[in-house]
């Protein structure tokens, strides 16, 4: 119930972000995205079994799920690289162009 | 046989990382040249000989590092697979001949990152999981993200595809993460007929499906695409449109096939999608102006008559959007490389400032003529035969509806090829065009922009005359895809 709850604040927060103006609010948007649905595939894994996912230690309580945890890190190295992209943008954009809305209204 | 079916992913992906160890001053490079079109010609005859195993029954398969099943990252050379690869590896070679001719290879990162691209491209034809589907398309989006941006409208261009793609890789990953919850599996061929035995998995085997809508830019997901590639260089335009939707719409021929068994229940929507995209589609390409934006509204438009084949749900609808799917690739990237001709030579494709080009440039008129009416479907071109094979499969499962659709949208396609000739090959220049000043063309067009032109062209005509080769091919990958060759 609890990662419920954090991943709907996390992706409501993210969406209410990538909707506004502004590249840099979008990026951070994303971030918050990212994390929300990360936490969601690691949920999906189980979050009760929490024992070593090793060959030869089985039979120490109930196993972790190690798919999901491989999955969340697969997804997080793809999630950093399009971070560092989507700021790399953000900055060029701003050195280009002075009228950039990435200050945008409030 | 099996490390031949990691050739496509492995070997573009290491030329990349050679070529960019390099140090090279921006310009023409002629070993850049040979790598970006050697290497997709070895990934074609790679993919050829796949093929032509797994119609013979021997499918082959790979998986990485020995671990079972549904841990390791496995690859299989099935027919759709292997037709895919074959496709967009061509389509690459061919956009990185364009790309010499319109100096867009002077750009040191260009060969590098379309390689990094066409090796996610095949990764997530071949892959047979959900996830490694999910990572694969995020190794061809990040090239295409950076390809965007070095485009001719700067950083500021790529800003939507950026984020909507993003967004929708965001969903993507939900809706795996749901599936993983629901069956305790992401591996396809365990998802088989999963949505019909429990709903619960239906409803997140639908979030990765509308994830792929965005992808293929299905009505209303589109609205993405057609601006994203107005935004980029011309032989980067004729990239992606061999590769970045194609992958779209197969992964999600893939997933509904497999996953939903073409469940009856739901197909209406996909039709209903599918019959919305084309129609809308070709009504935004009626109204535009230029020639990249005609070519690029209509793309959403045959993007509709793909999803109809998938949305049929019969053997013969998916057979005939295999079909339809390589002829239409061939054909728009003809379409789009005589576009990057006209931009070359004249410095616009803006209607209103071009003419005549007929009289000036007949072979340049020659290949667009084949090929549009390749894009209409007017025998003996490639077109025809995949709009046959489309309308006979609506038949045959009695949606009346939808085959009238698909005969009225290809007379507004007609409209619009129509409109494309009288504005640029047709009549004279109109006088004020040549005041207006700010147009800087060469005044030629490059000889490697024309002949990928003409030599697609061909290949839409000879798809046509001698289809027999590629509707075996589709139809095997068909019925792989209904029973289920994937191990």
């Amino acid at each position: 119930m609890t990662t419920a709850v954090v991943v709907a604040l996390l992706v409501a927060t993210g969406t209410w972000l990538v909707l506004r103006r502004g590249l840099l609010r979008v990026v951070v948007g994303f971030v918050l995205l990212g994390h929300g649905v990360n936490l969601l595939v690691l949920t999906a894994g189980g979050t009760d079994r929490r024992g070593f996912a090793l060959p030869g230690q089985q039979g120490q309580g109930p196993v972790a799920d190690p798919l999901p945890q491989a999955f969340v890190l697969t997804a997080v190295v793809i999630a950093f690289a399009v971070t560092v992209h989507l700021l790399g943008l953000l900055r060029q954009g701003q050195a280009l162009d002075e009228d950039d809305d990435a200050e945008g209204p409030a | 046989m099996s490390a031949l079916v990691l050739v496509p992913v492995v070997v573009p992906l290491v030329a990349a990382a050679l070529l960019l160890l390099r140090r090279r001053r921006p310009g023409a490079d002629a070993l850049d040249r040979a790598a970006g079109v050697g290497v997709p010609l070895l990934v074609v005859v790679a993919a050829a000989v796949l093929l032509a195993a797994t119609l013979e029954g021997r499918t082959a398969g790979a998986a990485a590092g020995g671990w079972p099943d549904g841990v390791a990252i496995a690859l299989v050379a099935d027919a759709t697979a292997c037709l895919g690869v074959l496709l967009t590896s061509a389509l690459t070679a061919a956009s990185l001949v364009v790309a010499a001719g319109t100096r867009e290879d002077h750009e040191p990162l260009l060969v590098p990152l379309v390689l990094v691209m066409s090796a996610g491209v095949s990764g997530a034809l071949l892959t047979t999981d959900l996830f490694n589907l999910f990572v694969f398309v995020e190794v061809m989006l990040v090239p295409s993200y950076v390809l965007v941006a070095l485009g001719r409208r700067g950083p500021a261009g790529g800003r939507l595809y950026v984020t909507v793609n993003l967004l929708a890789s965001t969903v993507f990953l939900a809706g795996v993460g749901l599936v993983y919850g629901t069956t305790g599996t992401v591996s396809l061929a365990e998802l088989r007929g999963a949505a019909a035995a429990d709903p619960a998995a239906a409803v997140a085997v639908g979030v990765v499906l509308v994830a792929l809508a965005v992808k293929s830019a299905a009505v209303p997901l589109h609205s993405w695409l057609p601006g994203s590639y107005g935004a980029v260089g011309p032989a980067v335009a004729v990239l992606f449109s061999g590769l970045l939707t194609k992958v779209g719409v197969l992964a999600l021929l893939r997933v509904w096939a497999v996953v939903f068994e073409g469940d009856a229940r739901v197909a209406w929507a996909l039709l209903a999608v599918a019959v919305l995209t084309m129609v809308v589609g070709v009504l935004s390409a009626v109204g535009e102006g230029s020639v990249r934006a005609v070519l690029t509204n209509h793309m959403v438009s045959q993007i509709g008559y793909l999803l109809v084949g998938v949305g049929l749900a019969t053997a013969a609808g998916y057979a005939a959007a295999l079909f339809f799917l390589v002829q239409y690739a061939v054909v728009k990237a003809a379409l789009l490389a005589v576009s990057a001709a006209v931009e070359v030579r004249e410095g616009t494709d803006a209607l209103g400032r071009l003419g005549g080009l007929g009289r000036a440039e007949p072979l340049l008129a020659v290949a667009f003529a084949v090929a549009a009416l390749g894009l209409v479907g007017v025998p003996p071109t490639s077109g025809f035969v995949a709009k046959l094979q489309l309308a006979t499969a609506a038949a045959d499962s009695g949606s009346w509806w939808v085959l009238a659709a698909v005969v009225a949208v290809s007379l507004v396609t007609l409209v619009s090829m129509l409109k494309l000739w009288n504005g640029v090959f047709a009549g004279s220049r109109p006088e004020a065009a040549g005041a207006g000043g700010a147009v800087t063309g060469t005044g030629r067009v490059p000889r490697a922009v024309l002949v990928p032109a003409l030599a697609l062209a061909v290949c839409a005509l000879v798809l046509g005359v001698w289809a027999e080769p590629l509707l075996v091919a589709s139809e095997a990958a068909a019925a792989q895809l209904v029973a289920g060759s994937r191990s």
